[in-house]
Protein backbone atom coordinates (compact mmCIF):
# COMPACT_ATOMS: atom_id res chain seq x y z
CA UNK A 1 0.00 0.00 0.00
CA UNK A 2 1.61 3.36 -1.03
CA UNK A 3 1.61 6.32 1.15
CA UNK A 4 -0.71 8.53 -0.56
CA UNK A 5 -3.63 5.34 -0.70
CA UNK A 6 -2.85 5.55 3.42
CA UNK A 7 -3.22 9.34 3.49
CA UNK A 8 -6.49 9.22 1.35
CA UNK A 9 -8.09 6.11 3.48
CA UNK A 10 -6.65 7.85 6.68
CA UNK A 11 -8.64 11.23 5.68
CA UNK A 12 -11.68 10.13 4.62
CA UNK A 13 -12.55 7.83 7.59
CA UNK A 14 -11.45 10.48 9.81
CA UNK A 15 -13.81 12.78 8.01
CA UNK A 16 -16.78 10.25 8.16
CA UNK A 17 -15.91 9.58 11.64
CA UNK A 18 -16.28 13.14 12.43
CA UNK A 19 -19.43 13.80 11.00
CA UNK A 20 -20.96 10.73 12.40
CA UNK A 21 -20.14 12.13 15.84
CA UNK A 22 -21.15 15.44 15.11
CA UNK A 23 -24.71 13.79 14.59
CA UNK A 24 -24.40 11.53 17.48
CA UNK A 25 -23.44 15.26 19.54
CA UNK A 26 -26.47 16.72 18.13
CA UNK A 27 -24.49 19.23 16.31
CA UNK A 28 -25.42 18.46 12.91
CA UNK A 29 -28.85 16.90 12.15
CA UNK A 30 -29.39 13.90 10.20
CA UNK A 31 -31.14 15.31 7.09
CA UNK A 32 -27.92 17.46 6.56
CA UNK A 33 -25.49 14.59 7.54
CA UNK A 34 -27.08 12.50 4.53
CA UNK A 35 -25.30 14.05 1.98
CA UNK A 36 -21.67 14.56 4.01
CA UNK A 37 -22.03 10.85 5.35
CA UNK A 38 -22.67 9.87 1.48
CA UNK A 39 -19.95 11.66 -0.22
CA UNK A 40 -17.03 10.87 2.84
CA UNK A 41 -18.55 6.86 2.31
CA UNK A 42 -17.89 7.30 -1.27
CA UNK A 43 -14.59 8.88 -1.07
CA UNK A 44 -13.35 6.00 1.56
CA UNK A 45 -14.39 3.29 -0.86
CA UNK A 46 -12.75 4.57 -4.06
CA UNK A 47 -9.36 5.01 -1.88
CA UNK A 48 -10.22 1.65 -0.85
CA UNK A 49 -10.52 -0.32 -4.32
CA UNK A 50 -8.62 2.16 -6.47
CA UNK A 51 -9.40 -0.12 -9.71
CA UNK A 52 -13.48 0.66 -9.14
CA UNK A 53 -12.30 4.32 -10.19
CA UNK A 54 -10.73 3.44 -13.25
CA UNK A 55 -13.78 1.05 -14.24
CA UNK A 56 -16.35 4.23 -13.49
CA UNK A 57 -14.01 6.59 -14.98
CA UNK A 58 -14.01 4.59 -18.40
CA UNK A 59 -17.80 3.52 -17.99
CA UNK A 60 -18.10 7.78 -18.04
CA UNK A 61 -15.94 8.16 -21.02
CA UNK A 62 -13.10 9.95 -19.08
CA UNK A 63 -9.42 8.52 -20.15
CA UNK A 64 -8.01 9.93 -16.84
CA UNK A 65 -9.09 8.50 -13.59
CA UNK A 66 -8.30 11.81 -10.93
CA UNK A 67 -10.27 14.11 -13.40
CA UNK A 68 -13.47 11.84 -12.82
CA UNK A 69 -12.45 12.41 -9.32
CA UNK A 70 -12.61 15.86 -9.31
CA UNK A 71 -15.90 15.90 -11.51
CA UNK A 72 -17.56 14.02 -9.02
CA UNK A 73 -16.51 16.15 -6.56
CA UNK A 74 -17.63 19.63 -7.64
CA UNK A 75 -20.72 18.07 -8.62
CA UNK A 76 -20.62 16.92 -5.23
CA UNK A 77 -20.07 20.43 -3.87
CA UNK A 78 -22.67 22.07 -5.70
CA UNK A 79 -25.15 19.75 -4.83
CA UNK A 80 -24.87 20.02 -1.25
CA UNK A 81 -24.41 24.05 -1.93
CA UNK A 82 -27.98 24.00 -3.83
CA UNK A 83 -29.55 21.50 -0.37
CA UNK A 84 -27.71 25.20 1.74
CA UNK A 85 -29.95 27.57 -0.63
CA UNK A 86 -32.69 25.63 0.28
CA UNK A 87 -32.67 25.20 3.62
CA UNK A 88 -31.74 28.84 4.27
CA UNK A 89 -34.87 29.81 2.07
CA UNK A 90 -36.70 27.71 4.15
CA UNK A 91 -35.50 29.33 7.77
CA UNK A 92 -36.51 32.68 6.01
CA UNK A 93 -39.77 32.03 5.68
CA UNK A 94 -39.87 30.68 8.64
CA UNK A 95 -38.27 33.44 10.44
CA UNK A 96 -40.24 35.41 8.45
CA UNK A 97 -43.53 34.15 10.09
CA UNK A 98 -42.62 34.29 13.13
CA UNK A 99 -41.30 37.31 13.50
CA UNK A 100 -45.05 38.79 12.36
CA UNK A 101 -46.62 36.03 14.84
CA UNK A 102 -44.85 37.77 17.30
CA UNK A 103 -45.34 41.20 16.32
CA UNK A 104 -49.35 40.67 16.36
CA UNK A 105 -49.05 38.62 19.22
CA UNK A 106 -47.34 41.72 21.03
CA UNK A 107 -49.56 44.08 20.31
CA UNK A 108 -52.65 41.42 21.20
CA UNK A 109 -50.97 40.97 24.49
CA UNK A 110 -50.75 44.67 24.98
CA UNK A 111 -54.30 44.94 24.75
CA UNK A 112 -54.17 47.29 22.28
CA UNK A 113 -53.07 50.01 24.99
CA UNK A 114 -51.76 51.60 21.72
CA UNK A 115 -53.69 54.56 19.89
CA UNK A 116 -57.66 53.68 21.06
CA UNK A 117 -59.05 53.77 17.56
CA UNK A 118 -62.15 55.84 18.84
CA UNK A 119 -60.38 58.21 20.99
CA UNK A 120 -59.41 61.12 18.30
CA UNK A 121 -56.54 63.45 18.84
CA UNK B 1 -71.18 47.88 1.07
CA UNK B 2 -74.32 46.36 3.65
CA UNK B 3 -75.89 48.59 6.14
CA UNK B 4 -72.61 48.90 8.70
CA UNK B 5 -70.33 51.69 7.39
CA UNK B 6 -67.13 49.75 6.03
CA UNK B 7 -63.92 49.21 8.47
CA UNK B 8 -60.98 51.02 7.26
CA UNK B 9 -57.24 50.42 8.29
CA UNK B 10 -54.38 52.61 6.66
CA UNK B 11 -51.36 50.76 7.14
CA UNK B 12 -48.15 52.47 6.98
CA UNK B 13 -44.83 50.38 7.37
CA UNK B 14 -42.19 52.38 8.63
CA UNK B 15 -38.22 51.82 9.22
CA UNK B 16 -36.49 54.72 11.24
CA UNK B 17 -38.98 57.31 10.79
CA UNK B 18 -39.14 58.85 13.74
CA UNK B 19 -38.86 62.04 12.39
CA UNK B 20 -41.73 62.35 9.81
CA UNK B 21 -43.90 59.28 11.34
CA UNK B 22 -45.39 61.43 14.46
CA UNK B 23 -46.53 64.33 12.22
CA UNK B 24 -47.95 61.51 9.42
CA UNK B 25 -50.36 59.84 12.04
CA UNK B 26 -51.48 63.14 13.53
CA UNK B 27 -52.70 64.57 10.41
CA UNK B 28 -54.31 60.89 9.16
CA UNK B 29 -56.35 60.99 12.30
CA UNK B 30 -57.23 64.43 12.23
CA UNK B 31 -58.29 64.04 8.80
CA UNK B 32 -59.98 60.62 8.62
CA UNK B 33 -61.84 58.22 10.67
CA UNK B 34 -59.58 55.18 9.98
CA UNK B 35 -57.60 53.25 12.88
CA UNK B 36 -54.14 53.94 11.64
CA UNK B 37 -51.56 51.09 11.92
CA UNK B 38 -48.08 51.81 11.67
CA UNK B 39 -46.00 48.22 11.31
CA UNK B 40 -42.63 49.24 12.93
CA UNK B 41 -40.17 47.45 11.19
CA UNK B 42 -37.51 46.75 13.53
CA UNK B 43 -36.39 50.05 13.82
CA UNK B 44 -33.51 50.94 16.39
CA UNK B 45 -35.04 54.77 17.09
CA UNK B 46 -38.34 56.12 18.59
CA UNK B 47 -40.79 55.21 15.50
CA UNK B 48 -42.19 52.92 17.67
CA UNK B 49 -42.75 55.33 20.85
CA UNK B 50 -43.30 58.05 18.50
CA UNK B 51 -46.33 56.59 15.93
CA UNK B 52 -47.88 55.33 19.35
CA UNK B 53 -47.98 58.54 21.06
CA UNK B 54 -49.32 59.92 18.37
CA UNK B 55 -52.31 57.53 18.38
CA UNK B 56 -51.55 54.95 16.06
CA UNK B 57 -51.86 51.20 16.76
CA UNK B 58 -47.90 49.81 16.19
CA UNK B 59 -46.66 46.82 15.34
CA UNK B 60 -43.04 45.77 16.38
CA UNK B 61 -41.42 43.73 14.45
CA UNK B 62 -38.91 41.81 16.35
CA UNK B 63 -36.08 42.12 13.12
CA UNK B 64 -36.47 44.09 9.90
CA UNK B 65 -38.63 42.06 7.21
CA UNK B 66 -37.84 44.21 4.22
CA UNK B 67 -41.12 46.62 3.02
CA UNK B 68 -43.11 43.32 1.90
CA UNK B 69 -43.13 41.52 5.16
CA UNK B 70 -43.68 44.68 7.05
CA UNK B 71 -47.07 45.95 4.65
CA UNK B 72 -47.74 42.01 4.52
CA UNK B 73 -47.96 41.78 8.61
CA UNK B 74 -50.24 45.06 8.15
CA UNK B 75 -52.44 42.82 6.05
CA UNK B 76 -52.67 40.39 8.53
CA UNK B 77 -53.21 42.45 11.32
CA UNK B 78 -56.34 43.46 9.05
CA UNK B 79 -57.33 40.02 8.35
CA UNK B 80 -57.69 39.32 12.04
CA UNK B 81 -59.44 42.10 12.87
CA UNK B 82 -62.17 41.69 10.19
CA UNK B 83 -61.48 45.18 8.57
CA UNK B 84 -63.11 45.66 4.93
CA UNK B 85 -60.51 47.89 3.49
CA UNK B 86 -56.67 48.60 3.48
CA UNK B 87 -55.37 51.73 2.62
CA UNK B 88 -51.18 51.71 2.52
CA UNK B 89 -49.13 54.85 2.50
CA UNK B 90 -45.40 55.47 3.10
CA UNK B 91 -43.96 56.64 6.63
CA UNK B 92 -42.08 59.14 5.10
CA UNK B 93 -44.45 62.07 3.90
CA UNK B 94 -43.93 60.97 0.36
CA UNK B 95 -47.91 60.45 -0.29
CA UNK B 96 -50.13 63.16 0.21
CA UNK B 97 -52.55 62.16 2.67
CA UNK B 98 -55.46 64.24 1.59
CA UNK B 99 -55.66 61.86 -1.69
CA UNK B 100 -56.75 58.98 0.74
CA UNK B 101 -60.63 59.55 -0.21
CA UNK B 102 -59.77 59.11 -3.69
CA UNK B 103 -57.84 55.29 -3.33
CA UNK B 104 -60.89 54.71 -1.26
CA UNK B 105 -63.52 55.77 -3.63
CA UNK B 106 -63.76 52.82 -6.46
CA UNK B 107 -63.36 50.21 -3.65
CA UNK B 108 -66.12 51.86 -1.58
CA UNK B 109 -68.39 51.75 -4.77
CA UNK B 110 -67.83 48.23 -5.55
CA UNK B 111 -66.20 49.23 -8.83
CA UNK B 112 -62.56 47.78 -7.77
CA UNK B 113 -60.77 45.30 -5.43
CA UNK B 114 -57.44 47.70 -5.66
CA UNK B 115 -56.93 50.78 -6.64
CA UNK B 116 -53.50 52.37 -7.05
CA UNK B 117 -52.49 55.93 -6.58
CA UNK B 118 -50.37 57.21 -9.57
CA UNK B 119 -48.56 59.70 -9.59
CA UNK B 120 -48.08 60.26 -13.29
CA UNK B 121 -52.17 60.25 -13.98
CA UNK B 122 -53.18 64.06 -14.52
CA UNK B 123 -51.19 66.96 -13.72
CA UNK B 124 -48.22 65.44 -12.09
CA UNK B 125 -45.53 67.61 -10.23
CA UNK B 126 -43.27 64.15 -9.67
CA UNK B 127 -39.75 64.83 -10.64
CA UNK B 128 -37.75 61.21 -10.01
CA UNK B 129 -34.24 60.88 -10.54
CA UNK B 130 -33.00 59.39 -13.98
CA UNK B 131 -32.34 55.67 -12.91
CA UNK B 132 -35.93 55.66 -10.95
CA UNK B 133 -37.57 57.17 -14.09
CA UNK B 134 -35.58 54.65 -16.23
CA UNK B 135 -36.80 51.58 -13.76
CA UNK B 136 -40.51 52.57 -13.73
CA UNK B 137 -40.81 52.78 -17.24
CA UNK B 138 -39.15 49.01 -17.08
CA UNK B 139 -41.56 47.63 -14.82
CA UNK B 140 -44.18 49.23 -16.63
CA UNK B 141 -43.70 48.02 -19.79
CA UNK B 142 -43.20 44.39 -17.90
CA UNK B 143 -46.57 44.86 -16.45
CA UNK B 144 -47.97 45.95 -19.30
CA UNK B 145 -46.97 43.49 -21.49
CA UNK B 146 -47.58 40.10 -19.34
CA UNK B 147 -51.07 41.24 -17.10
CA UNK B 148 -52.72 43.46 -19.61
CA UNK B 149 -53.69 46.14 -16.94
CA UNK B 150 -52.90 49.61 -18.36
CA UNK B 151 -50.62 50.86 -15.65
CA UNK B 152 -48.59 54.21 -15.48
CA UNK B 153 -47.03 54.06 -11.92
CA UNK B 154 -46.53 50.03 -11.28
CA UNK B 155 -44.09 51.01 -8.30
CA UNK B 156 -46.39 53.04 -6.21
CA UNK B 157 -46.74 52.08 -2.95
CA UNK B 158 -50.13 54.14 -2.35
CA UNK B 159 -52.91 52.00 -2.80
CA UNK B 160 -56.15 50.70 -1.31
CA UNK B 161 -57.54 46.86 -1.60
CA UNK B 162 -60.98 45.27 -0.35
CA UNK B 163 -61.00 42.12 1.75
CA UNK B 164 -60.45 39.50 -1.05
CA UNK B 165 -57.21 40.91 -1.64
CA UNK B 166 -56.37 41.30 2.02
CA UNK B 167 -56.45 37.89 2.61
CA UNK B 168 -54.31 36.45 -0.32
CA UNK B 169 -51.75 39.06 0.20
CA UNK B 170 -51.68 37.91 4.12
CA UNK B 171 -50.63 34.26 2.81
CA UNK B 172 -48.67 35.85 -0.82
CA UNK B 173 -47.23 38.90 -0.15
CA UNK B 174 -43.30 39.36 -2.46
CA UNK B 175 -40.69 40.89 -0.40
CA UNK B 176 -38.87 43.77 -2.65
CA UNK B 177 -40.74 46.14 -4.29
CA UNK B 178 -43.70 44.19 -3.75
CA UNK B 179 -46.00 46.20 -5.54
CA UNK B 180 -44.28 45.36 -9.18
CA UNK B 181 -45.03 41.50 -8.18
CA UNK B 182 -48.71 42.18 -6.73
CA UNK B 183 -49.73 43.18 -10.26
CA UNK B 184 -49.16 39.32 -11.70
CA UNK B 185 -50.40 37.93 -8.55
CA UNK B 186 -53.81 40.48 -8.94
CA UNK B 187 -53.65 39.26 -12.51
CA UNK B 188 -53.80 35.74 -11.73
CA UNK B 189 -56.70 36.54 -9.16
CA UNK B 190 -58.72 38.51 -12.10
CA UNK B 191 -59.03 41.06 -9.83
CA UNK B 192 -60.08 44.97 -10.66
CA UNK B 193 -57.67 47.28 -10.43
CA UNK B 194 -58.21 50.75 -11.35
CA UNK B 195 -55.57 53.79 -11.16
CA UNK B 196 -56.28 57.47 -9.68
CA UNK B 197 -54.29 60.37 -9.95
CA UNK B 198 -52.73 61.23 -6.72
CA UNK B 199 -50.16 63.84 -5.21
CA UNK B 200 -46.39 62.11 -4.06
CA UNK B 201 -43.31 64.25 -3.17
CA UNK B 202 -39.39 63.78 -2.64
CA UNK B 203 -39.11 62.22 0.49
CA UNK B 204 -38.70 64.84 3.58
CA UNK B 205 -36.67 63.21 5.95
CA UNK B 206 -33.72 60.33 5.24
CA UNK B 207 -32.74 59.14 1.73
CA UNK B 208 -33.86 56.70 0.23
CA UNK B 209 -32.43 52.98 0.64
CA UNK B 210 -31.86 52.46 -3.15
CA UNK B 211 -28.47 53.00 -5.06
CA UNK B 212 -27.07 52.47 -8.30
CA UNK B 213 -25.71 48.80 -7.34
CA UNK B 214 -28.87 47.84 -5.76
CA UNK B 215 -30.94 49.16 -8.12
CA UNK B 216 -29.88 47.01 -10.52
CA UNK B 217 -29.78 44.42 -8.74
CA UNK B 218 -33.57 44.86 -7.57
CA UNK B 219 -34.09 45.21 -10.82
CA UNK B 220 -33.77 41.78 -11.71
CA UNK B 221 -34.86 40.02 -8.74
CA UNK B 222 -38.62 41.90 -8.83
CA UNK B 223 -38.20 40.47 -12.67
CA UNK B 224 -37.62 37.17 -11.94
CA UNK B 225 -39.60 37.09 -8.86
CA UNK B 226 -42.30 38.56 -11.22
CA UNK B 227 -41.40 36.03 -13.97
CA UNK B 228 -41.71 33.07 -11.59
CA UNK B 229 -44.75 34.21 -10.39
CA UNK B 230 -46.48 34.24 -13.66
CA UNK B 231 -45.71 30.15 -13.40
CA UNK B 232 -45.94 29.18 -10.04
CA UNK B 233 -48.81 27.61 -8.24
CA UNK B 234 -50.86 29.38 -5.38
CA UNK B 235 -52.23 26.93 -2.71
Amino acid sequence: MNRVTLFAICASAGFLLYILEMVRRRKLREEYSILWLFGSASILVLSLKQDWLVVLAHAAGIVYPPSFLFLVGILFILLILIHFSIAISKLHQMNKKMAQEIALMKEKAMGGVSGDPSIKP
Amino acid sequence: MEGTPPRILVVVPAYQEERSIGGLVRSLRERHLFDVLVVNDGSMDRTSDTAREAGAIVLDLPCNLGIGGAVQTGFQYARAHGYDVVVRIDGDGQHEVEDIPKVLDPILTGNADAVIGSRFLGETEYRGSIPRIFGIRFFRLLVNLTTGYRVSDPTSGFFAINRRLVAFYSEHYPSDYPEVDAYILMHRLKARTVEVPVRMYERAEGKSSITAFRAVYYMVKVTLSFLINCIRRFG
